[in-house]
């Protein structure tokens, strides 16, 4: 099911011990011609790598039914918004015929058996990879339950399984009208081997494709929803941490140690790599010591620190230097577009950039850490990948992982915060400060420093060449992409084939649907000096306004209708052809403007299209002016994931990564300048707030095609709509974001 | 010494009279139903009832509110208003990760205390907090309906 535009699961896979890599080796020791004497495919089993059966029947790992009939579920992934407890608990139990008001989900503990993804090597909560991935996956495994119980209640009745059947919660003989609640038979039926051979259901499904309700909305409507920034431990110390102000300097001496440590309430001072922290009894008193502390920074010989000339500005520049050297292909390179590009009518160029930014999730990071008695270690801190902190845990406490439990709390917004990205993490600080003082610690991050450490959304930039032949369409495209993402940064270039790609640095201007004869993404290795990371949508957040934008610069040099010209390169494809359709007839048809709408504002329309993480997404935005901001009123998306299982979530969701995505075009930049990041809280990085939110319509296409991501893909279609609106509204095209640092006038 | 009633339970506090009042509710009461996000009053995680009106709390320092009437999320729906607000919330599924819910809904509270039968423009005078997951179309509508219940 992954492609080969999947960045995070190119990176990930070229990590994992695939049993791929191990036929390999054995087929070396033995002579290359087992690999195909054992009938193992080659190419396929990329494709099939992503998901796997590995772990579907291992029910006592995943379910437990309690005699009151609550079914409490393990989840592999951590639910952070996404609405991902309740869209696997839906599978679950459809499969094993139960209530979904019985379940209550919670996010497993590291282990192998909720490895479930990457052919049952991995697992992340990410790249939207949770339920197009493990489908099958928890449709057997809620089918295993179910044939268990239906044995256990055989057994009970004494009768044969064939005359057993379910409904939601209980066993059910209908020959002699009995019925046994699930909770009832739950012990028995754990007693019993787990079959092999339980398949899920034909026919009909009862719960998946509709919108079922969320199962926490209660508690996160009444406050009880606990997040690890609220986890309490007995005896535990809280601190507050002052990172350097430049990242890779390092403490070299608290001036004023002895004065914060005669403020009430602390406990102790300590310097940390990169950091210094107080511990207190009381989050208030550890911050307000830290605010205090006076500290004189030092270089360590031989460790990078962020340059005190690096900049924003500066950063640009270096990417622009390399916009037009040779580079390594995206791999759906197609013909030769140089020479097809010198041999066009006309040509188009543009470069396109897009700033660092924050994730701004509100919940800034924490960690509470607690060394037991016993030689166990507790964490409890938000992340996307528990088996990838208990490895840093482990070598941070120098405790075996099987000592180590992470505990995934729900997570107050992460839209890819909550990877492991280095050592700067309250996790680290936290177990070096509980270690220290022989106590339980809790670190919270100020949002101060959340946006002084955050691992941000790449700057990036873009040249962008394409060529028109005499009859107007595209004969060839060349784009350079100078930079770095968060693949190449983590993950290092050796993984990343030959010659390497960066997939996160070019999807969005690479593998998009339009047939283009003539097309090369070079992709120029610039490393960024500041950490980057996963940002909602990864490189299709800047890519696909880079290209959907100068699609409409293309089609305004061709002279087309920006509609006509999609459709005119999407001939070939009935998918793409019928999203549009989808898109249009729910923005009551195409009219581009500008055009006085009813309450006499003047307005026009912008029209995308972005194919990330396995979707396909056709969005329409529009928009008016008022007093030079741009004001977006409504946005419309069409998305085809192929086949669904929540409406209701995958409607929310959309409407999310709508908001984020015009959240970014709109207002959001982290500038650095001096080698610092200037915005340090949400009074100057602009978020959008409701007096911005449009109302966005959502239609869902179930094409049937292989299912689809759902959590990012409604991010990048916004950008280059609205953009692609407001210049048919001004003439103006917007090239680099943020729109809010432009003033516009009408045209 | 500072005392203060939340919830209707009045407490003495041995903390500095400078500390906001979302830190004694949060580390020393142990509320943990009202949310940090920012410190400087910015995102209204942090949203209480003081007297009935909304209140950052993180912006709060606790001497500031001795005596007077302070309620939080994890009382909410011994209010009426609060009660409707969050059976709307439930209803229409608002929250997607939650985080700012506490504060969405106490400032929803405070608005149809004050307004019952709020116009667009009145909920989009109260509704200033923000929202990371882009709920406020959501949020909006649940007010509607809280009011609309009345």
């Amino acid at each position: 099911m992954t492609r080969p535009d999947d960045a995070l699961a190119a990176a990930l896979q070229g990590d994992a011990p695939l049993n791929l890599s191990r036929r390999a080796t054995l087929a070396a020791a033995l002579g290359g011609g087992l690999l195909l004497a054992l009938g193992i495919p080659q190419r396929p089993a990329r494709a099939q790598a992503m998901g796997g059966l590995a772990h579907a029947r291992k029910v006592p790992s995943y379910l437990t039914i309690r005699p009151d009939g609550r079914i409490l579920l393990q989840n592999p992934f951590a639910e952070g918004g996404q609405g991902i407890h309740t869209a696997v608990a839906q599978i679950v139990a459809e499969e094993l015929d139960a209530d979904l008001a019985a379940f209550e989900v919670q996010t497993a503990p590291a282990g192998a058996d909720y490895q479930v993804l990457f052919n049952g090597t991995r697992r992340v909560t990410g790249g939207s990879f949770s339920i197009r991935n493990t489908f099958a996956h928890f449709r057997v495994l809620g089918a295993t339950a179910r044939a268990m119980l239906l044995a256990a209640g055989a057994q009970r009745l004494g009768v044969p399984l064939g005359e057993l059947t379910t409904e939601p919660g209980f066993v059910v003989h209908a020959a002699s009208s009995r019925r046994i609640p699930y909770g009832e038979l739950a012990e028995a039926a754990a007693a019993l081997p787990v079959p092999g051979d339980a398949e899920p259901r034909t026919g009909a499904f009862r719960l998946i494709g509709t919108p079922q309700k969320r199962l926490d909305t209660r508690a996160k409507s009444t406050g009880q929803a606990q997040y690890g920034i609220d986890i309490r431990v007995d005896g535990m110390l809280q601190g507050a941490v002052i990172h350097a102000p430049r990242a890779g300097a390092e403490p070299g001496e608290v001036l004023n140690e002895a004065a914060l440590k005669a403020m009430p309430g602390v406990h102790s001072v300590h310097r940390l790599p990169g950091a210094v922290a107080v511990l207190a009894d009381s989050f208030w008193r550890a911050r307000k010591a830290a605010a205090a502390a006076e500290i004189a920074w030092t270089a360590l010989s031989g460790q990078p620190v962020v340059a005190e000339d690096f900049s924003s500005p500066g950063m640009l520049e270096a990417l622009r230097t390399q916009a037009d050297a040779p580079g390594n292909p995206a791999r759906d390179m197609q013909g030769d577009a140089a020479t097809a590009l010198r041999g066009a009518a006309k040509v188009v160029t543009a470069d396109y950039d897009a700033p660092y930014l924050a994730h701004a999730q509100l919940e800034p990071p924490s960690a509470t850490v607690r060394f037991n008695a016993d030689g166990t270690l507790d964490v409890w801190t938000p992340n996307q990948s528990p088996e990838a902190f208990r490895s840093i845990a482990a070598r941070e406490s120098e405790l075996a992982e099987e000592k180590i439990r992470i505990h995934t709390p729900l997570l107050g917004g992460f839209f890819g915060r909550h990877f492991t990205y280095g050592s700067i993490h309250p996790m680290n600080q936290a177990i070096r400060l509980a270690r220290a003082v022989e106590r339980p610690v809790k670190v919270i991050w100020t949002r101060e420093e959340e946006f002084a450490r955050d691992a941000y959304r790449p700057l990036s930039m873009a040249r962008l060449r394409a060529g028109l032949d005499a009859a107007g369409r595209i004969v060839a495209f060349h784009a350079t992409v100078p930079g770095e993402g968060p693949v190449a940064k983590h993950f290092g270039t050796a993984r990343l084939g030959t010659p390497p790609l960066d997939t996160s640095a070019v999807e969005g201007v690479a593998f998009k649907p339009y047939a283009i004869p003539n097309r090369r993404v070079d992709w120029v290795h610039v490393p960024h000096p500041v950490n980057i990371g996963f940002w909602r949508s990864v490189g299709h957040s800047m890519n696909d306004f880079f290209y959907e934008s100068f699609l409409d610069e293309v089609a305004e040099a061709a002279g087309a209708d920006p509609l006509a010209f999609r459709r005119a390169h999407l001939a070939e494809s009935p998918r793409h052809l019928a999203l549009l359709d989808a898109v249009m007839e729910l923005s009551g048809g195409w009219r581009r403007g500008p055009y006085q709408a009813a309450d006499g504002t003047r307005r026009a329309r912008g029209l995308a299209m972005a194919s990330p993480f396995g979707s396909e997404v056709a969005t329409v935005a529009e928009v008016s002016l008022r007093e030079g901001e741009v004001l977006v009123h409504d946005i419309f998306v069409a998305i085809d994931p192929g086949s669904i299982v929540n409406p209701a979530i995958i409607k929310a969701q959309v409407e999310s990564a709508a908001c984020i995505g015009l959240s970014s075009a709109a207002f959001e930049e982290v500038v650095f300048e001096g080698g610092q990041p200037q915005q340090r809280n949400f009074d100057s990085y602009r978020i959008l707030s409701r007096a911005e939110m449009p109302k966005v319509h959502v239609r869902i296409v179930e094409s049937g095609a292989p299912m689809g991501g759902v959590g990012e893909p409604g991010t990048p279609g916004v950008p280059p709509a609205v953009a692609n609106a407001v210049a048919a509204l001004t003439g103006r095209r917007l090239r680099s974001l943020p729109f809010g640092k432009h003033r516009l006038g009408e045209a | 010494m500072v005392q203060i009633t939340v919830n209707g339970t009045a407490h003495q506090l041995e903390v500095e009279d400078d500390t906001p009042l979302l830190w004694v509710l949060r580390d020393t009461l142990g509320l943990t139903g009202t949310k940090y996000g920012c410190g400087v009053a910015q995102c209204g995680a942090c949203t209480v009832l003081v007297d009935g009106m909304a209140m950052r709390s993180c912006q709060v320092p606790v001497d500031s509110v001795a005596g007077q009437a302070i309620t939080t999320i994890e009382a909410v729906e011994q209010d009426p208003v609060g009660a409707r607000l969050v059976s709307a919330w439930v209803a229409l599924d608002v929250p997607q990760c939650g985080y700012c819910q506490s504060g969405q809904l106490m400032a929803a509270t405070a608005l149809l205390k004050e307004t019952p039968k709020p116009s667009e423009a009145d909920i989009a005078g109260a509704m200033t907090n923000l929202c990371r997951c882009g709920t406020y179309n959501m949020i909006a509508a649940g007010i509607r309906q809280a009011a609309d219940a009345a």
